[in-house]
Protein backbone atom coordinates (compact mmCIF):
# COMPACT_ATOMS: atom_id res chain seq x y z
CA UNK A 1 0.00 0.00 0.00
CA UNK A 2 1.28 3.44 -0.89
CA UNK A 3 1.78 5.98 1.82
CA UNK A 4 2.07 9.72 1.45
CA UNK A 5 5.83 9.63 2.12
CA UNK A 6 6.71 7.21 -0.70
CA UNK A 7 8.65 8.83 -3.57
CA UNK A 8 6.03 7.91 -6.19
CA UNK A 9 3.32 9.65 -4.21
CA UNK A 10 5.51 12.68 -3.58
CA UNK A 11 6.16 12.93 -7.33
CA UNK A 12 2.44 12.85 -8.03
CA UNK A 13 1.81 15.57 -5.48
CA UNK A 14 4.50 17.90 -6.84
CA UNK A 15 3.30 20.48 -9.38
CA UNK A 16 5.43 21.03 -12.48
CA UNK A 17 5.79 24.64 -13.65
CA UNK A 18 4.12 25.31 -17.02
CA UNK A 19 4.64 28.67 -18.71
CA UNK A 20 1.52 30.67 -19.58
CA UNK A 21 1.62 31.53 -23.29
CA UNK A 22 -1.64 33.46 -23.28
CA UNK A 23 -4.83 34.10 -21.36
CA UNK A 24 -7.88 34.35 -23.55
CA UNK A 25 -11.17 35.72 -22.27
CA UNK A 26 -13.93 33.45 -23.56
CA UNK A 27 -17.00 34.78 -21.72
CA UNK A 28 -17.60 37.31 -18.98
CA UNK A 29 -16.53 34.87 -16.25
CA UNK A 30 -14.63 32.29 -18.28
CA UNK A 31 -11.13 32.29 -19.70
CA UNK A 32 -8.70 29.85 -21.29
CA UNK A 33 -5.08 29.44 -20.24
CA UNK A 34 -2.74 28.38 -23.03
CA UNK A 35 0.11 26.54 -21.36
CA UNK A 36 3.54 25.44 -22.56
CA UNK A 37 4.77 22.15 -21.07
CA UNK A 38 8.36 22.41 -19.71
CA UNK A 39 9.70 19.60 -21.90
CA UNK A 40 7.65 20.64 -24.94
CA UNK A 41 5.04 17.91 -24.73
CA UNK A 42 2.26 16.80 -22.37
CA UNK A 43 0.47 13.57 -23.24
CA UNK A 44 -3.14 13.14 -22.14
CA UNK A 45 -6.40 11.53 -23.25
CA UNK A 46 -9.70 13.28 -24.10
CA UNK A 47 -11.65 13.94 -20.91
CA UNK A 48 -8.71 13.95 -18.50
CA UNK A 49 -8.03 16.82 -16.11
CA UNK A 50 -5.08 18.38 -14.34
CA UNK A 51 -4.65 20.02 -10.96
CA UNK A 52 -3.77 23.63 -11.72
CA UNK A 53 -1.84 25.42 -8.99
CA UNK A 54 -1.89 29.21 -8.63
CA UNK A 55 1.35 29.61 -6.69
CA UNK A 56 0.75 30.63 -3.12
CA UNK A 57 -3.03 30.51 -3.48
CA UNK A 58 -4.15 26.94 -4.12
CA UNK A 59 -5.03 24.18 -6.57
CA UNK A 60 -8.14 23.43 -8.60
CA UNK A 61 -9.06 20.51 -10.90
CA UNK A 62 -9.59 21.70 -14.46
CA UNK A 63 -10.41 19.62 -17.54
CA UNK A 64 -8.10 19.93 -20.50
CA UNK A 65 -9.94 21.53 -23.41
CA UNK A 66 -7.33 21.17 -26.17
CA UNK A 67 -6.56 18.49 -28.74
CA UNK A 68 -4.59 15.40 -27.78
CA UNK A 69 -2.96 15.70 -31.21
CA UNK A 70 -1.26 18.93 -30.12
CA UNK A 71 0.59 17.95 -26.93
CA UNK A 72 2.84 21.00 -27.10
CA UNK A 73 -0.09 23.31 -26.35
CA UNK A 74 -2.34 22.67 -23.38
CA UNK A 75 -5.57 24.62 -23.08
CA UNK A 76 -7.49 24.78 -19.82
CA UNK A 77 -10.80 26.60 -19.80
CA UNK A 78 -11.72 27.99 -16.40
CA UNK A 79 -14.64 29.84 -14.86
CA UNK A 80 -13.91 32.41 -12.17
CA UNK A 81 -15.68 31.05 -9.11
CA UNK A 82 -13.26 31.43 -6.17
CA UNK A 83 -9.89 32.67 -4.98
CA UNK A 84 -7.81 30.22 -7.03
CA UNK A 85 -9.66 30.64 -10.30
CA UNK A 86 -9.68 34.42 -9.91
CA UNK A 87 -5.91 34.30 -9.32
CA UNK A 88 -5.46 32.14 -12.43
CA UNK A 89 -7.52 34.65 -14.37
CA UNK A 90 -5.10 37.42 -13.41
CA UNK A 91 -2.10 35.62 -14.91
CA UNK A 92 -0.28 37.17 -17.86
CA UNK A 93 1.76 35.75 -20.72
CA UNK A 94 5.12 34.62 -19.33
CA UNK A 95 3.79 33.78 -15.87
CA UNK A 96 3.86 30.23 -14.55
CA UNK A 97 1.31 27.84 -13.06
CA UNK A 98 1.93 24.49 -11.40
CA UNK A 99 0.43 21.46 -13.12
CA UNK A 100 -0.12 17.96 -11.78
CA UNK A 101 -1.55 15.21 -13.92
CA UNK A 102 -3.09 14.31 -16.24
CA UNK A 103 -5.59 12.50 -14.05
CA UNK A 104 -8.85 10.65 -14.37
CA UNK A 105 -10.57 8.33 -16.78
CA UNK A 106 -10.94 9.49 -20.39
CA UNK A 107 -13.90 9.49 -22.72
CA UNK A 108 -13.97 5.93 -24.18
CA UNK A 109 -12.86 6.97 -27.64
CA UNK A 110 -11.11 3.65 -28.41
CA UNK A 111 -13.93 1.44 -27.17
CA UNK A 112 -16.58 3.26 -29.21
CA UNK A 113 -14.84 3.20 -32.57
CA UNK A 114 -17.26 2.35 -35.36
CA UNK A 115 -20.25 3.80 -33.51
CA UNK A 116 -22.24 7.00 -33.93
CA UNK A 117 -21.24 9.72 -31.45
CA UNK A 118 -23.81 11.97 -29.84
CA UNK A 119 -21.92 14.63 -27.90
CA UNK A 120 -24.09 16.84 -25.68
CA UNK A 121 -22.70 19.79 -23.73
CA UNK A 122 -24.28 22.39 -21.49
CA UNK A 123 -22.69 25.71 -20.56
CA UNK A 124 -19.00 25.41 -19.76
CA UNK A 125 -19.46 21.62 -19.96
CA UNK A 126 -18.43 21.94 -23.58
CA UNK A 127 -14.80 22.38 -22.47
CA UNK A 128 -14.20 18.79 -21.24
CA UNK A 129 -15.97 17.51 -24.37
CA UNK A 130 -13.87 19.51 -26.83
CA UNK A 131 -10.91 17.08 -26.84
CA UNK A 132 -13.35 14.26 -27.68
CA UNK A 133 -14.83 16.36 -30.51
CA UNK A 134 -11.33 17.14 -31.82
CA UNK A 135 -10.43 13.46 -31.57
CA UNK A 136 -13.52 12.45 -33.56
CA UNK A 137 -12.75 15.06 -36.24
CA UNK A 138 -9.05 14.12 -36.40
CA UNK A 139 -9.94 10.43 -36.66
CA UNK A 140 -13.12 10.88 -38.63
CA UNK A 141 -13.04 7.45 -40.27
CA UNK A 142 -13.04 5.76 -36.87
CA UNK A 143 -16.60 6.85 -36.18
CA UNK A 144 -19.86 6.84 -38.05
CA UNK A 145 -22.14 9.82 -37.55
CA UNK A 146 -20.86 12.56 -35.23
CA UNK A 147 -23.42 14.93 -33.71
CA UNK A 148 -22.63 17.82 -31.34
CA UNK A 149 -25.53 19.39 -29.40
CA UNK A 150 -24.82 22.42 -27.25
CA UNK A 151 -27.05 24.44 -24.96
CA UNK A 152 -26.44 27.50 -22.86
CA UNK A 153 -28.33 30.43 -21.33
CA UNK A 154 -28.08 33.18 -23.95
CA UNK A 155 -26.19 33.84 -27.18
CA UNK A 156 -23.65 35.83 -25.13
CA UNK A 157 -22.93 32.71 -23.06
CA UNK A 158 -21.95 30.47 -25.97
CA UNK A 159 -18.53 29.02 -25.24
CA UNK A 160 -16.12 28.63 -28.20
CA UNK A 161 -18.71 30.43 -30.33
CA UNK A 162 -16.59 30.85 -33.47
CA UNK A 163 -15.47 27.25 -33.34
CA UNK A 164 -19.04 25.99 -32.95
CA UNK A 165 -20.00 28.00 -36.01
CA UNK A 166 -17.11 26.43 -37.94
CA UNK A 167 -18.26 22.97 -36.87
CA UNK A 168 -21.83 23.85 -37.89
CA UNK A 169 -20.56 24.57 -41.41
CA UNK A 170 -18.78 21.23 -41.71
CA UNK A 171 -20.56 18.54 -43.67
CA UNK A 172 -18.96 15.59 -41.87
CA UNK A 173 -20.44 16.41 -38.46
CA UNK A 174 -23.78 17.83 -37.32
CA UNK A 175 -23.68 20.70 -34.82
CA UNK A 176 -26.78 22.29 -33.30
CA UNK A 177 -26.83 25.07 -30.72
CA UNK A 178 -29.69 26.23 -28.54
CA UNK A 179 -30.09 28.93 -25.89
CA UNK A 180 -32.64 29.47 -23.12
CA UNK A 181 -33.64 32.95 -24.22
CA UNK A 182 -32.72 35.42 -26.94
CA UNK A 183 -33.88 38.50 -28.77
CA UNK A 184 -34.49 38.78 -32.51
CA UNK A 185 -30.79 39.19 -33.29
CA UNK A 186 -30.44 35.45 -32.60
CA UNK A 187 -31.27 33.28 -35.57
CA UNK A 188 -30.89 29.87 -33.94
CA UNK A 189 -32.88 27.56 -31.70
CA UNK A 190 -34.31 28.58 -28.32
CA UNK A 191 -35.15 25.92 -25.73
CA UNK A 192 -33.33 23.46 -23.50
CA UNK A 193 -30.66 21.27 -25.06
CA UNK A 194 -32.78 18.12 -24.70
CA UNK A 195 -35.18 19.54 -27.30
CA UNK A 196 -32.40 19.22 -29.87
CA UNK A 197 -32.24 15.46 -29.38
CA UNK A 198 -35.51 14.91 -31.20
CA UNK A 199 -34.23 16.90 -34.18
CA UNK A 200 -31.31 14.55 -34.86
CA UNK A 201 -32.52 11.05 -35.46
CA UNK A 202 -30.03 8.38 -34.43
CA UNK A 203 -29.82 4.63 -34.20
CA UNK A 204 -29.99 3.76 -30.48
CA UNK A 205 -28.33 0.41 -31.11
CA UNK A 206 -25.20 1.99 -32.58
CA UNK A 207 -24.92 5.27 -30.68
CA UNK A 208 -22.82 6.30 -27.72
CA UNK A 209 -23.60 9.59 -25.96
CA UNK A 210 -20.97 11.69 -24.20
CA UNK A 211 -22.62 14.24 -21.91
CA UNK A 212 -21.17 17.04 -19.81
CA UNK A 213 -22.83 19.86 -17.92
CA UNK A 214 -24.35 20.49 -14.50
CA UNK A 215 -25.76 17.39 -12.84
CA UNK A 216 -29.37 18.42 -13.48
CA UNK A 217 -28.58 18.86 -17.16
CA UNK A 218 -26.85 15.45 -17.34
CA UNK A 219 -29.71 13.76 -15.46
CA UNK A 220 -32.43 15.23 -17.65
CA UNK A 221 -30.43 14.53 -20.80
CA UNK A 222 -29.75 10.92 -19.84
CA UNK A 223 -33.42 10.36 -18.99
CA UNK A 224 -34.43 11.85 -22.34
CA UNK A 225 -31.96 9.61 -24.18
CA UNK A 226 -33.09 6.47 -22.36
CA UNK A 227 -36.84 7.04 -22.19
CA UNK A 228 -37.37 9.14 -25.29
CA UNK A 229 -34.84 7.59 -27.66
CA UNK A 230 -34.30 4.05 -26.28
CA UNK A 231 -30.57 4.51 -25.78
CA UNK A 232 -29.19 1.92 -23.35
CA UNK A 233 -27.91 3.61 -20.14
CA UNK A 234 -24.54 1.86 -20.50
CA UNK A 235 -24.06 3.71 -23.79
CA UNK A 236 -24.19 7.06 -22.02
CA UNK A 237 -21.06 8.54 -20.44
CA UNK A 238 -20.97 11.58 -18.16
CA UNK A 239 -18.16 13.48 -16.52
CA UNK A 240 -18.37 14.56 -12.91
CA UNK A 241 -16.92 17.48 -11.01
CA UNK A 242 -16.23 17.57 -7.29
CA UNK A 243 -13.89 19.59 -5.15
CA UNK A 244 -10.63 17.62 -5.33
CA UNK A 245 -7.50 17.88 -3.24
CA UNK A 246 -5.00 15.08 -3.91
CA UNK A 247 -6.45 13.89 -7.26
CA UNK A 248 -4.78 10.50 -6.76
CA UNK A 249 -7.36 8.69 -4.64
CA UNK A 250 -5.79 9.22 -1.24
CA UNK A 251 -7.64 12.01 0.55
CA UNK A 252 -11.27 11.09 -0.15
CA UNK A 253 -12.19 14.73 -0.69
CA UNK A 254 -13.99 13.96 -3.96
CA UNK A 255 -15.82 10.87 -2.76
CA UNK A 256 -19.16 10.42 -4.52
CA UNK A 257 -21.03 7.48 -3.03
CA UNK A 258 -18.60 4.61 -3.25
CA UNK A 259 -16.61 6.30 -6.02
CA UNK A 260 -13.67 8.65 -5.98
CA UNK A 261 -14.22 11.13 -8.79
CA UNK A 262 -10.48 11.66 -9.27
CA UNK A 263 -9.49 8.04 -9.89
CA UNK A 264 -12.73 6.18 -10.70
CA UNK A 265 -13.80 9.10 -12.96
CA UNK A 266 -14.11 11.87 -13.79
CA UNK A 267 -15.71 10.17 -16.84
CA UNK A 268 -18.18 7.48 -15.79
CA UNK A 269 -20.64 5.22 -17.56
CA UNK A 270 -23.97 6.75 -16.57
CA UNK A 271 -25.27 3.67 -14.68
CA UNK A 272 -22.34 3.95 -12.24
CA UNK A 273 -23.30 7.41 -11.00
CA UNK A 274 -26.74 8.33 -12.33
CA UNK A 275 -28.56 6.94 -9.30
CA UNK A 276 -26.53 9.18 -6.99
CA UNK A 277 -27.34 12.50 -8.66
CA UNK A 278 -30.54 13.13 -6.74
CA UNK A 279 -29.37 11.95 -3.32
CA UNK A 280 -28.76 14.84 -0.95
CA UNK A 281 -25.37 14.95 0.71
CA UNK A 282 -23.62 12.55 -1.68
CA UNK B 1 -52.72 20.71 -52.11
CA UNK B 2 -55.63 18.40 -52.90
CA UNK B 3 -57.45 16.76 -50.02
CA UNK B 4 -55.61 13.52 -50.73
CA UNK B 5 -52.28 15.36 -50.68
CA UNK B 6 -53.28 16.93 -47.37
CA UNK B 7 -54.03 13.48 -45.97
CA UNK B 8 -50.60 12.28 -47.06
CA UNK B 9 -48.90 15.38 -45.61
CA UNK B 10 -50.75 14.94 -42.30
CA UNK B 11 -49.81 11.27 -42.17
CA UNK B 12 -46.14 12.18 -42.50
CA UNK B 13 -46.28 14.74 -39.69
CA UNK B 14 -45.01 13.42 -36.35
CA UNK B 15 -48.00 14.76 -34.38
CA UNK B 16 -50.50 12.80 -36.46
CA UNK B 17 -48.45 9.63 -36.79
CA UNK B 18 -50.52 6.48 -36.43
CA UNK B 19 -53.95 8.04 -37.07
CA UNK B 20 -56.18 6.17 -39.52
CA UNK B 21 -56.70 7.46 -43.06
CA UNK B 22 -60.32 8.03 -42.14
CA UNK B 23 -59.38 10.31 -39.23
CA UNK B 24 -56.68 12.05 -41.29
CA UNK B 25 -59.28 12.68 -43.96
CA UNK B 26 -61.59 14.32 -41.41
CA UNK B 27 -58.77 16.54 -40.18
CA UNK B 28 -57.68 17.36 -43.73
CA UNK B 29 -61.10 18.87 -44.31
CA UNK B 30 -60.17 21.66 -41.90
CA UNK B 31 -56.62 22.12 -43.22
CA UNK B 32 -54.83 24.03 -45.95
CA UNK B 33 -51.19 24.44 -46.84
CA UNK B 34 -49.64 27.81 -46.05
CA UNK B 35 -46.15 29.33 -46.35
CA UNK B 36 -44.53 32.28 -44.59
CA UNK B 37 -41.40 34.19 -45.53
CA UNK B 38 -38.66 34.70 -42.99
CA UNK B 39 -39.59 37.46 -40.53
CA UNK B 40 -43.33 37.21 -41.08
CA UNK B 41 -45.48 37.58 -37.95
CA UNK B 42 -47.75 34.52 -38.07
CA UNK B 43 -49.86 35.66 -35.13
CA UNK B 44 -49.59 38.25 -32.38
CA UNK B 45 -49.74 37.92 -28.60
CA UNK B 46 -53.29 38.69 -27.45
CA UNK B 47 -54.75 38.28 -30.93
CA UNK B 48 -57.61 35.90 -31.80
CA UNK B 49 -56.47 32.26 -31.84
CA UNK B 50 -58.32 31.29 -34.98
CA UNK B 51 -56.01 28.52 -36.25
CA UNK B 52 -53.72 25.64 -35.37
CA UNK B 53 -50.55 24.95 -37.32
CA UNK B 54 -48.54 21.82 -38.08
CA UNK B 55 -44.99 22.75 -39.12
CA UNK B 56 -43.79 20.81 -42.15
CA UNK B 57 -40.49 22.64 -42.64
CA UNK B 58 -38.71 25.70 -41.27
CA UNK B 59 -38.53 27.29 -37.83
CA UNK B 60 -40.89 29.49 -35.87
CA UNK B 61 -39.97 31.71 -32.91
CA UNK B 62 -42.42 32.11 -30.03
CA UNK B 63 -42.01 35.61 -28.67
CA UNK B 64 -43.11 37.42 -25.56
CA UNK B 65 -43.16 41.19 -25.27
CA UNK B 66 -41.04 42.12 -22.25
CA UNK B 67 -40.29 45.71 -21.34
CA UNK B 68 -40.83 47.00 -24.83
CA UNK B 69 -38.76 44.37 -26.61
CA UNK B 70 -39.50 40.96 -28.04
CA UNK B 71 -37.90 38.02 -26.22
CA UNK B 72 -37.75 34.64 -27.96
CA UNK B 73 -38.77 32.04 -25.40
CA UNK B 74 -38.82 28.97 -27.63
CA UNK B 75 -38.38 27.92 -31.21
CA UNK B 76 -40.43 25.28 -32.96
CA UNK B 77 -39.30 23.22 -35.90
CA UNK B 78 -40.50 20.74 -38.51
CA UNK B 79 -42.66 17.98 -37.07
CA UNK B 80 -43.97 20.17 -34.24
CA UNK B 81 -47.35 21.81 -33.60
CA UNK B 82 -47.71 25.56 -33.26
CA UNK B 83 -50.43 27.00 -31.05
CA UNK B 84 -53.12 25.63 -28.75
CA UNK B 85 -54.90 28.89 -27.87
CA UNK B 86 -57.65 27.83 -30.30
CA UNK B 87 -58.59 24.92 -28.01
CA UNK B 88 -60.18 26.82 -25.13
CA UNK B 89 -61.83 30.19 -24.41
CA UNK B 90 -61.10 33.03 -24.69
CA UNK B 91 -59.33 31.79 -27.85
CA UNK B 92 -56.42 34.25 -27.62
CA UNK B 93 -52.73 33.74 -28.34
CA UNK B 94 -50.47 33.84 -25.29
CA UNK B 95 -47.40 34.54 -27.41
CA UNK B 96 -46.50 35.92 -30.78
CA UNK B 97 -45.15 33.61 -33.49
CA UNK B 98 -42.64 34.76 -36.09
CA UNK B 99 -41.16 32.78 -39.00
CA UNK B 100 -37.39 32.57 -38.38
CA UNK B 101 -36.76 30.98 -41.75
CA UNK B 102 -39.16 30.32 -44.62
CA UNK B 103 -41.84 28.11 -43.09
CA UNK B 104 -44.22 25.65 -44.67
CA UNK B 105 -47.15 24.56 -42.55
CA UNK B 106 -50.58 23.07 -42.55
CA UNK B 107 -53.07 25.60 -41.17
CA UNK B 108 -56.25 24.31 -39.52
CA UNK B 109 -59.18 26.68 -39.29
CA UNK B 110 -60.01 26.68 -35.56
CA UNK B 111 -63.79 26.66 -35.90
CA UNK B 112 -63.73 23.81 -38.41
CA UNK B 113 -61.19 21.84 -36.42
CA UNK B 114 -63.14 22.18 -33.18
CA UNK B 115 -66.27 21.03 -35.02
CA UNK B 116 -64.46 17.94 -36.37
CA UNK B 117 -63.17 17.06 -32.92
CA UNK B 118 -66.54 17.73 -31.25
CA UNK B 119 -68.35 15.52 -33.75
CA UNK B 120 -65.82 12.68 -33.55
CA UNK B 121 -65.26 12.09 -29.86
CA UNK B 122 -62.68 9.30 -30.19
CA UNK B 123 -60.61 11.39 -32.57
CA UNK B 124 -61.14 14.46 -30.40
CA UNK B 125 -59.93 12.58 -27.33
CA UNK B 126 -56.90 11.26 -29.22
CA UNK B 127 -55.95 14.73 -30.45
CA UNK B 128 -56.46 16.15 -26.94
CA UNK B 129 -54.15 13.46 -25.51
CA UNK B 130 -51.52 14.36 -28.07
CA UNK B 131 -51.84 18.08 -27.33
CA UNK B 132 -51.60 17.28 -23.61
CA UNK B 133 -48.31 15.51 -24.32
CA UNK B 134 -47.05 18.54 -26.25
CA UNK B 135 -48.11 20.90 -23.46
CA UNK B 136 -46.52 18.72 -20.76
CA UNK B 137 -43.28 18.44 -22.66
CA UNK B 138 -43.11 22.20 -23.27
CA UNK B 139 -44.01 22.94 -19.64
CA UNK B 140 -41.22 20.61 -18.51
CA UNK B 141 -38.79 22.35 -20.87
CA UNK B 142 -39.89 25.75 -19.57
CA UNK B 143 -39.32 24.61 -15.96
CA UNK B 144 -35.79 23.60 -16.90
CA UNK B 145 -35.24 27.01 -18.49
CA UNK B 146 -36.24 28.57 -15.16
CA UNK B 147 -33.66 26.66 -13.11
CA UNK B 148 -29.92 27.12 -13.44
CA UNK B 149 -29.74 24.33 -16.01
CA UNK B 150 -26.29 25.22 -17.33
CA UNK B 151 -24.98 26.83 -14.16
CA UNK B 152 -22.15 25.02 -12.46
CA UNK B 153 -20.26 22.68 -14.73
CA UNK B 154 -16.54 23.15 -15.31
Amino acid sequence: METLTEPAVIDQMTPVPFRVRSVREELSHTFTLELEPPNGSFEFLPGQFTMVYAFGIGEVPISISSSTAKPSTILQTIRRTGAVTHALGRLKSGDYVGIRGPYGTPWPMEAIKGRDLLIIGGGIGLAPLRPAIYHAMENRDDYERVVVLYGTRTPDDILFHNELQEWAERTDITTLITVDAADRSWNGAVGVVTRLIGRVGFDPMNTTALVCGPEIMMTVTAERLVEGSSLAPENIYVTMERNMKCAIGLCGHCQFGEKFICTDGAVFPYPEVGGLFDIKGV
Amino acid sequence: MTEQELVVALGKHAFFEGLSDEDLSKLAGAAAEIEFESGTVIFKEGGPADAAFAIISGSVALELGVGGRELIIQTLHDGEMLGWGWLYPPFRWSFSAVAMHPVRMLRFDATSLRAVLDDNCALGYEVMKRFSGVMTSRLAATRLQLVDFYGNAN
